[in-house]
């Protein structure tokens, strides 16, 4: 079965290891990701001010490009998600910004059909933009993954970083619940892992403001971190690049300032439900992550 | 000596631009202060989320355009979240920094120029992007 998928730039160069770990592991479950034939950034942030249709024109052309190919497009990173979807639904609920941004659509079409051969139609919403998590639940199915767990990771204490992206705001993103959100506990229970609650799970992780200051970032993550750690997890799971890097990369900086930090490693939700399948190590890519994941998960899998 | 007591006197354009830019309406904040207390950015704002709005209520719109505050966060929308009104301070920020930008009242706190070149090879693009556009323009 072929559902459109929408990587975005940065599972193309800085997660790499997000983006080859999650088309793996679909291949086994019976999906293939089929990366969009075009698209670009999303613009990774979605404008909170009212006036701004040239901000929502980026991701409108990508959900136009996936209406070409399907009715649905998956997507993984937290950023992507929220802006496909935010402007999915400017799309459906807003008659005047449609008709805006379809001009524009529309004024770019020739050039375009000039070096792409593609034509690009009025879009009006009409696709549905699905969480890679979303598609393990609503398309494969928790029992159906249930049954495909080749290694069952048993006793290893999984904590499911949610972040922002995700769940707010809520009544656009309609994804869980934005204070106790239950879709990767459910989601690790079906691999056999054991979901460990903590307070910060739904905190930031500083986001971008890492590039302002690393300061901000670096305080955020390690409130993050130390949370999930105190309550007794031995890797944190996510769904976000910038999520990954702060609280993965950063723990340099926090280990040189905490006495006695203990590093925990960070890794995508696809990464462990890589392991979980059976797939190598090779095929999901840890050569990027700061804190090494692979003893721990060795150690989990070899018991 | 006679008292006008009226909303005119703190309720110029520009404050009404910040309302329709934001979606959000100043007054129906009453001040619980959840916004406040849920921020995860907070210890390095100079002014209070909660108190951005009280002083935009009483029309102290330069003293807001001029704060750390609006370059502090993070749009991770918890204060929206948390907001028992239904107030989203993060837009109001996004809101407030298009002024400054827009109408050019400061320089941005985030030059392309800044980012280092240890950020732009090792952090994901979507960091580097999303705070030029926030806090760029």
């Amino acid at each position: 079965m072929k559902i459109p998928y929408y990587p975005g730039c940065t599972l193309h160069e800085r997660a790499r290891d997000f983006d080859v770990s999650a088309k793996e592991s679909a291949k086994v479950l019976g999906i293939e990701l089929e990366e969009l034939p075009i698209w670009t950034c999303c613009g990774a942030v979605f404008p909170l001010v009212t006036d701004s249709v040239m901000e929502i024109l980026a991701p409108v052309r990508n959900l136009s490009y996936a209406s070409r190919i399907g009715d649905s497009v998956v997507t993984l990173c937290s950023f992507c998600y929220n802006v496909l979807k935010r402007a999915n639904k400017v799309m459906r609920d807003d008659a005047d910004k449609r008709e805006k941004a379809n001009l524009f659509l529309r004024a770019d079409t020739e050039a375009r059909e000039a070096i792409e051969s593609y034509t690009l139609e009025d879009y009006e919403g009409q696709v549905e933009v699905l969480h890679y998590i979303e598609m393990l639940r609503d398309v494969v199915g928790f029992d159906k993954l249930r049954g495909k767990v080749k290694n069952k990771l048993d006793g290893l204490r999984v904590a499911p970083y949610y972040g922002c992206m995700l769940l707010r705001p809520k009544k656009e993103m309609e994804f869980d619940d934005p204070e106790q959100p239950t879709i990767f506990e459910d989601f690790l229970s079906a691999l056999g892992c054991e979901a460990v609650d903590f307070p910060m799970k739904t905190e930031c992780c500083g986001g971008f403001q890492v590039v302002r200051d690393e300061e901000t970032a670096i305080s955020c993550s390690q409130n993050v971190a130390a949370s999930a750690i105190r309550a007794g997890a031995d890797v944190i799971v996510t769904t976000c690049p910038l999520c990954r890097y702060n609280l993965d990369v950063k723990q340099e900086d926090i280990a040189g300032r905490v006495k006695d930090w203990r590093k925990i490693p960070i890794i995508y939700f696809t990464q462990l439900l890589g392991i979980a399948l059976g797939i190598d190590d090779e095929h999901l890519d840890f050569s990027d992550n700061y804190v090494d994941p692979r003893p721990l998960l060795a150690a989990k899998s070899a018991s | 000596m006679r008292y006008k007591l009226t909303s005119e006197l703190i309720r110029d354009e520009l404050l009404e631009r910040v309302e329709t830019l934001s979606g959000q309406q100043l007054l129906s904040c009453y001040q619980c202060g959840r916004c406040s207390a849920g921020c995860p950015v907070v210890e390095e704002m100079d002014i209070l989320p909660s108190e951005v709005i009280r002083r935009l209520q009483l029309g102290q719109l330069d003293q807001v355009l001029a704060s750390r505050t609006i370059w502090i966060c993070a749009s991770c929308l918890q204060c929206a979240s948390r907001c028992p009104k239904g107030v989203e301070f993060s837009s109001i920020c996004d809101a407030l920094r298009q002024t400054v930008l827009r109408r050019r009242l400061s320089v941005p706190t985030v030059d392309a120029d800044d980012v280092t070149p240890t950020m732009v090879s090792d952090a994901p693009q979507m960091g580097v992007v999303g705070a030029l556009r926030k806090l760029n323009g």
